[in-house]
């Protein structure tokens, strides 16, 4: 049996949104993938140790309060230094296209807007991760 | 009578051999409709039982006697951002464009009682909101702005009775007495654990501080809005519109009993109650949630809980138009979206009335976005004609078919409710939490099927398009800025002074006090929002949710 999709869904930081994270959580659940939400509130550190501890394949984080360009950059350092940028950063929100690119360049590898179609993540989610088996 | 019988059934013929559209004829929330609404819709009304008069009991026509022929709702946009300085200009520009109240946004750090120099504020300083560290910060945001002569808003739950404390000093300061402010503070703590999810304190605790600011005012303050009972962050959480009017009510009565177990009496507070409610694209669904509400709460305050003075009755709200609402995509739609949400609000007999800028599904608006949104308001004043007559909808089959069946709703929830314990105990459960995140994932559902229609997101789609939007963007200075203050307060005042005083407020903490008049003595001394909090965590503790989806 093939393994199943493990994505960690995340809350960083004091922004208490957490409509389009649980949306999010339950549409990549019906899709059959396993699905871990930290709840609100997390700090950069718990989320990174999460999803190493939770071996996940994807790690998303949810923002919505303008704090993107401080957590999704320190999120990503600390994937490095933990030896886990095997791990694929996604993430969604109130995101300014110019930040998304500047993320995008980071090594973010997507970022979702509002109105973004879940079945479009789920999608999105399963070619990524066949590809990087692939390789 | 006969022939209205023949001619329905006739028509109810003749319409089933019609052709009709491919399309789910259901309210936003779900709710299935009919075609045709008939006198048969609302047998058994009772005018004067379900109705009244304007300003009469049950007030299902609007709360005064003479409305908008008196007075047009207040237009109230909720602004703040960046520095005290920055929010202090915007404030003095919306009331130079006719503006008639303040309502302050704070950032994420003071909505969770933390300074600006607390780690977990790192990044969010200014952003969405105004910082708020000391008393300083309050004196730089009304400098200039005559509090006698005003009324603000104030967003703020688990904090509100530091945040008003320091308002009320301000008013000292410019030799305007606590008796005379005027305003509104959130401190709608069960509706965050609901929907909005900023907490500092577990429910019980939170739960006290929202009585101590409600007993303070009623004593000292007398015409303050001590609670705006929150059904808008319900609705953006993804909530029906039954699911916001019911949740929003059942709260409502729990601050009644809260306050009533504190010895006060129900007439002397509840009128300093008042709500806030969410605008939403269903036009007549919105209508006669307003006009439920209202009939709703009236009867409850009267009939359960004994209050004799009217105004204890009324329910008095204000609205937002929904930010769930307005689309990333071809984002100029959003002034027409809003345009529409505030007219039911307007029909609805609001009070006051905040409309969303075009652009806030990518920032915080700009000064051009919010002028279009309060010129909305103003179009729908004074040029379309609707607030020249009271409640004009009233007596519409639809809309008092709709206004009872949305009453009816609701009581099943408050005895869903009431089976669980009351609100606390369902928090606690989480059944209010995932009865919202339920609706939620269903309304994307529905969006993804195309059972619902959004202009621009799942039809008639603009391929390839970039939105030509100008972004508000607040410069990482500010936090720098922020923190420099404040630590200059910190070496500026008397510590030996604000650390007896933190004291005192643990003392008063333990012995069940009433924390109001400690807090106010903490702020004149320029303790910082983060000492006061911490030192309540101290004895409170801190609340963690239960993770769920």
């Amino acid at each position: 049996m093939e393994k199943k999709t493990r994505i960690l869904i995340a809350k960083v930081g004091l922004d208490g949104h957490d409509r389009g994270a649980k949306v999010v959580a339950a549409a990549l659940r019906d899709a059959g993938m396993e699905v871990i939400y930290t709840g609100l509130h997390q700090t950069a550190e718990q989320v990174v140790e999460a999803a190493i501890q939770e071996d996940v394949d994807v790690l998303g984080i949810s923002i919505l309060s303008g704090a993107h360009m401080t957590i999704f950059p320190k999120v990503l350092k600390l994937l490095k230094e933990k030896g886990a940028d095997h791990i694929i950063l996604c993430g969604g929100g109130v995101i300014p296209r110019d930040d998304m690119e500047k993320l995008e360049k980071m090594g973010v590898k997507k970022l979702f807007g509002p109105g973004t179609p879940t079945t479009e993540i789920v999608e999105w989610i399963k070619k990524v991760v066949k590809e990087r088996g692939e390789k | 009578m006969e022939d209205f019988k023949k001619a329905k059934e006739a028509w109810e013929k003749k319409f089933a051999q019609c052709k009709q559209r491919d399309f789910k004829f259901n309210t936003i929330s779900g709710e299935p409709l009919k075609p045709l609404y008939t006198p048969d819709d609302v047998k058994d009304f009772d005018y004067m039982r379900d109705l009244g008069f304007p300003g009469e009991y049950p007030f299902t026509r609007g709360v005064y006697t003479n409305m908008y022929r008196g007075k047009l709702w207040t237009m109230r946009q909720f602004a703040g951002f960046g520095t005290p300085e920055d929010t202090n200009k915007r404030y003095k520009f919306l009331l130079k464009h006719g503006q008639t109240g303040l309502s302050v946004a704070f950032d994420f750090p003071t909505l969770y009682g933390r300074d600006s120099d607390d780690p977990f504020s790192h990044g969010e300083v200014g952003k969405c909101g105004v910082a708020v560290d000391t008393l300083r910060d309050m004196e730089i945001i009304f400098d200039g702005i005559p509090l006698d002569k005003i009324s603000t808003s104030m967003t703020i739950n688990p904090p509100t009775a530091m945040l008003l404390a320091m308002y009320i000093v301000v008013g000292e300061k410019q030799g305007v007495p606590q008796e005379i402010l005027r305003g509104t503070v959130q401190n709608d703590m069960l509706k965050e654990f609901e929907a909005q999810k900023t907490w500092i304190y577990p429910p019980g605790p939170s739960l006290k501080l929202v009585i101590d600011v409600v007993e303070y005012c009623t004593k000292h303050v007398p015409k303050w809005n001590t609670i705006s009972i929150s059904g808008y962050h319900i609705r953006e959480a993804g909530s029906t519109a039954v699911q916001e009017l019911a949740f929003t009510l059942a709260n409502g009565f729990t601050y009644v009993e809260e306050a009533m177990k504190r010895g006060l009496d129900v007439d002397d507070f509840a009128p300093r109650y008042s709500f806030f409610f969410n605008a939403h694209l269903d036009f007549f669904e919105e209508i006669a949630k307003y006009r439920a509400a209202r009939r709703i709460w009236a009867k409850v305050m009267r009939e359960k809980y004994g209050a004799k003075n009217p105004r204890s009755w009324l329910m008095r709200f204000h609205t937002q138009t929904a930010g769930c609402s307005l689309t990333a995509q071809q984002p100029e739609n959003n002034i027409v979206r809003t345009a529409f949400e505030a007219l039911a609000a307007v029909l609805g007999g609001t009070q006051s009335l905040h409309t969303n800028s075009m652009d806030e599904t990518y920032a915080l608006p700009t000064e051009k976005a919010v002028r279009i949104a309060l010129r909305t308001q103003q179009i729908i004043a004074y040029e379309i004609g609707v607030a020249n007559v009271i409640d004009p909808l009233g007596g519409s089959y639809y809309i008092e078919a709709l206004t009872n069946k949305m009453e009816e709703k609701a009581y099943e929830y408050f005895k869903k409710i009431e089976e669980l314990g009351g609100v606390i105990p369902a928090i606690e459960k989480g059944f209010i939490q995932q009865e919202i995140a339920r609706s939620a994932y269903e309304y994307q559902k529905a969006i993804e099927r195309k059972e619902k229609i959004l202009v621009g997101v799942n039809e008639f789609i603009e391929e390839g398009e970039v939105p030509e939007i100008e972004i508000l963007k607040i410069p990482p200075e500010v936090e720098k800025h922020q923190i420099e203050r404040l630590k200059q307060i910190r070496k500026e005042r008397n510590n030996a002074k604000v650390k007896e005083k933190l004291r005192d407020l643990r003392e008063a903490a333990r012995n069940g006090e009433n924390l109001m008049p400690r807090i106010i003595e903490c702020v004149r001394e320029y303790a910082t929002l983060g000492e006061m909090c911490n030192t309540l965590k101290e004895e409170y503790g801190e609340y963690k949710e239960m993770p769920m989806f």
